[in-house]
């Protein structure tokens, strides 16, 4: 009876663990932007202050994932070799791009207003970026990839409904499609704007 | 020959603000179920022309728009939000026969709705009285978005000098405001009355066109200054933003096509 009882307690609490380490999108987003937000607001320096904010990127974004989407139909003709060399450059390129565009806000508030699940796979987190003395309130939509509900990644932001992930897709593409889908054009300008 | 300037010059700050709606355009967003019109190639059928053209334009916005916009940011706020509330007003005249072209009827008596009583309490639409009786600011409609709800395809997208991005649909869009389709352009330009002269039309879109440069600023900064090709970007944040616009997609969101990420499983 005992051993039964200690039984069920241990399930209960294994079950209960199990339920914590299970992250909601909107939890996830509320938690980045916390953190955000305390580290643009801090008196850190710049450099510290981009260093912070890539580890949250890397954490909470699927870098790769977005990475080979950015390809579109040029990421089946990749090998190996390239997908490696590829998923290095992006990660710099995207991490770059990432901090350079959030370290011009100084303490930005964005509240999460509501999520959809669209299906299992993806959930939709909305927020408000609010308005300021300079810029009008911003509508962002987080695309969460949730396969693994104990891990979600962001994997695309659609601001005012433009989806940055598929502006990406289209800019790689058009680089591709003007130098005969030669990768090699592509990490020339990759490597252009890590070094830049 | 002066018809012909004219219709250029007005062309040259509507084509601008569409071009700046990108960055800063109202409206939220859909899951699109229909995918179909997802994965279409761009239609860029005088490219090499186009990004030349292109960067014609950008130096003309370096050495007017964005110093005139950066300038306009000065301004105190309250003279900033009146203006950009009585342009709003104006662009009703287009809005509201787009919304009964459409179908939107509910649409077109709240901006109707709007527009009277911001034009008469809201003095000239500076103030937007509306607002404070519930009568909340919808989505502007123009006749490029008319022809694509009535299933006018896109056509070939191409950049026009100092008019910016556009695509044959919504060129053809812009000439109907100039044969009748714009109400504030009928009594300003094409007819003469007693009351506006012509120039009352062409400081309206001037002004226009550098109030949402200046609400944009930081945006196509950090565009600029993150693009690999930032024509490429340009481009596809145009077109986006017109499909957005011509579903009237709301609530929801619309983002790309799924079974292209479908393919791509990290976890």
């Amino acid at each position: 009876m005992i051993k039964t009882k200690i039984f069920l307690i241990v399930f209960f609490i294994l079950i209960s663990l199990n339920n914590l380490s299970a992250k909601e999108p909107s939890e996830l987003i509320n938690e980045i932007v916390d953190e955000a937000s305390l580290i643009l607001s801090s008196s850190d320096p710049v450099e510290s202050k981009i260093i912070k904010l890539n580890n949250i990127a890397e954490i909470n974004v699927d870098i790769d994932g977005i990475g080979m989407y950015t390809l579109g139909k040029y990421r089946k003709n990749l090998n190996e070799e390239q997908k490696i060399k590829y998923k290095k450059l992006f990660k710099s390129y995207f991490l770059k791009s990432f901090s350079s565009r959030l370290v011009d806000y100084s303490d930005p508030k964005i509240n999460v207003i509501s999520d959809k699940q669209i299906n299992e796979k993806y959930t939709i987190v909305s927020t408000l970026l609010e308005a300021t003395a300079k810029n009008p309130e911003i509508k962002i939509d987080w695309r969460i990839y949730t396969k693994n509900p104990e891990r979600p990644l962001i994997r695309d932001l659609i601001v005012e409904g433009l989806s940055l992930a598929r502006t990406q897709k289209e800019e790689f593409n058009s680089i591709l499609q003007n130098n005969d889908g030669d990768i090699n054009y592509l990490f020339k300008s990759l490597e252009e704007f890590i070094i830049k | 020959m002066k018809k012909i300037l004219t219709i250029f010059i007005i062309l040259i700050f509507s084509q601008l603000l569409s071009l700046m709606a990108v960055a800063g355009s109202d409206g939220t967003l859909k899951i699109n179920k229909q995918t179909e019109n997802q994965n279409t190639e761009i239609k860029d059928c005088f490219e090499t022309v186009n990004r030349g053209i292109f960067a014609f334009n950008q130096g003309l916005d370096k050495i007017f728009f964005k110093p005139v916009a950066k300038g306009y940011r000065y301004l105190p706020k309250p003279i900033r939000s009146g203006t950009s509330n009585a342009l709003n007003n104006l662009s009703n005249v287009v809005t509201i026969p787009n919304n009964i072209l459409q179908g939107q009827f509910k649409e077109a008596g709240i901006n109707t709705l709007r527009f009277s009583i911001n034009t008469t309490l809201g003095i000239a639409g500076i103030f937007d009285v509306a607002s404070y009786y519930g009568l909340n600011k919808l989505d502007k409609e123009d006749y490029g978005q008319t022809l694509g709800s009535w299933g006018v395809k896109e056509g070939c997208y191409f950049v026009l000098p100092v008019l910016g991005p556009t695509t044959v649909r919504d060129a053809v869009g812009s000439m109907v405001n100039f044969s009748g389709g714009d109400a504030w352009y009928n009594v300003t330009v094409a007819n003469n009355t007693q009351y506006f002269e012509n120039s009352d039309y062409y400081y309206s879109r001037l002004t226009a066109g550098i109030d949402f440069r200046a609400k944009n600023l930081e945006a196509f900064d950090s565009l600029q200054k993150n693009s690999l090709d930032l024509y490429a970007s340009v481009r596809s944040l145009y077109l986006q933003d017109r499909k957005r616009k011509i579903q009237n997609l709301d609530e929801t969101t619309e983002t790309m096509n799924d079974d292209d990420w479908e393919e791509i499983d990290t976890q």
